[in-house]
């Protein structure tokens, strides 16, 4: 196809994508004039029902909860996949020593590592009561720990989350994500359904079972992450010494 | 549509089109950063906090980190 042509048709299909992308965004409900039921029935009955402040996360650890075991499903699957066949192509090769001669970059890095851990146990701790929780969470502490690689510090980093650690932090994440529901079916009620004291509205101490879910969630998310960049890290510099020799 | 969700839409359109016209690898990891938290910007514009840290946490630090680990993997292999 010539160029002329290629623009021409382009022309076309662009005009109709903004045709059409124009005129569904006209027909978009005015922003706060939500139409369905189901947002307002749970933001009427959550906080009462459940104790917790943040709806989604009423939605996403309890009403929805679920829905969020098939989540933390594919990211552990996800994640053991990229280990299993990363980890079998590499073979123990590859140990590097810390590269960073900048001690501003240290001094800086390891600093906001820790504020970062902190906002992470924050974002995941007060998950059902302000917007967060354990995904999100688990994220940044994940890279906090990130944080101090980058500062330079690969074998404080490598200290910090060992293998193992993570491996048995990632199942038990997820595992117990499943053990929750569990626990519900024994207790005579369904799979993942809400248990334990619902406690007061905007504390900590509240939510019953998903305050233990969120706590799952973060763990799983927290390792997932970890474990995705250390085997990432580990190839690289395996990569590295290959070419060197 | 209030006039700072039209701007704020009008940004994270420029964003795209950036990150599509963009050609250097390692410039378009950055731009795709970039990208991303304009649409953060957008959802707490539009009242969506969890959302926000969720595209926060996954589209400006971690897609990013594991597209530039790649690349150096590739780089260097």
């Amino acid at each position: 196809m010539s160029r002329p042509h290629r623009l021409g048709l382009f022309a076309v299909s662009a005009a109709g994508l903004t045709a059409l992308l124009l005129w569904g965004v006209a027909g978009l409900p005015d922003f706060g004039h939500y139409r369905g039921p189901y947002g307002f029935v749970l933001n009427a009955s959550a906080p009462g029902e459940r104790h917790v402040t943040n709806v989604v996360a009423a939605v996403v650890f309890d009403y929805r909860g679920f829905d969020t075991l098939g989540e933390e499903f594919i990211l552990f699957a996800s994640v053991m996949g990229v280990a299993l066949l990363l980890r079998d192509v590499r073979d123990g090769a590859g140990r590097r020593g810390d590269a960073m001669r900048s001690d501003a970059v240290r001094l800086v890095g390891l600093g906001f590592a820790g504020v970062l851990l902190l906002t992470g146990l924050y974002v995941v701790a007060h998950g059902y009561l302000t917007p967060g929780g354990g995904f999100q969470g688990g994220v940044v502490v994940a890279a906090a720990f990130v944080l101090v690689y980058l500062a330079g510090e690969y074998r404080g980093y490598r200290r910090l989350t060992p293998i193992v650690v993570m491996d048995v932090s990632e199942g038990s994440g997820a595992g117990g994500y499943a053990v929750i529901g569990i626990v519900s079916l024994l207790l005579g009620s369904a799979f993942l359904h809400n248990f334990g004291p619902l406690g007061t509205g905007g504390t900590l101490a509240a939510g019953g079972s998903i305050a233990f879910l969120n706590v799952a969630t973060a763990l799983e998310v927290t390792a997932a992450f970890v474990l995705l960049f250390t085997e990432f890290l580990e190839e690289l510099s395996a990569v590295r010494a290959g070419a060197r020799s | 549509m209030i006039p700072l969700q039209a701007a704020v839409i009008g940004l994270v359109a420029v964003g795209a089109l950036a990150v599509v016209l963009t050609r250097d690898l390692v410039r378009l990891t950055m731009a795709s950063s970039l990208y991303a938290l304009l649409l953060v910007v957008l959802f707490l514009v539009l009242q969506a906090p969890d959302v926000a840290l969720s595209e926060l946490v996954v589209g400006v630090v971690g897609f990013p980190l594991a597209i530039v680990v790649a690349i150096s993997l590739e780089r260097k292999g």
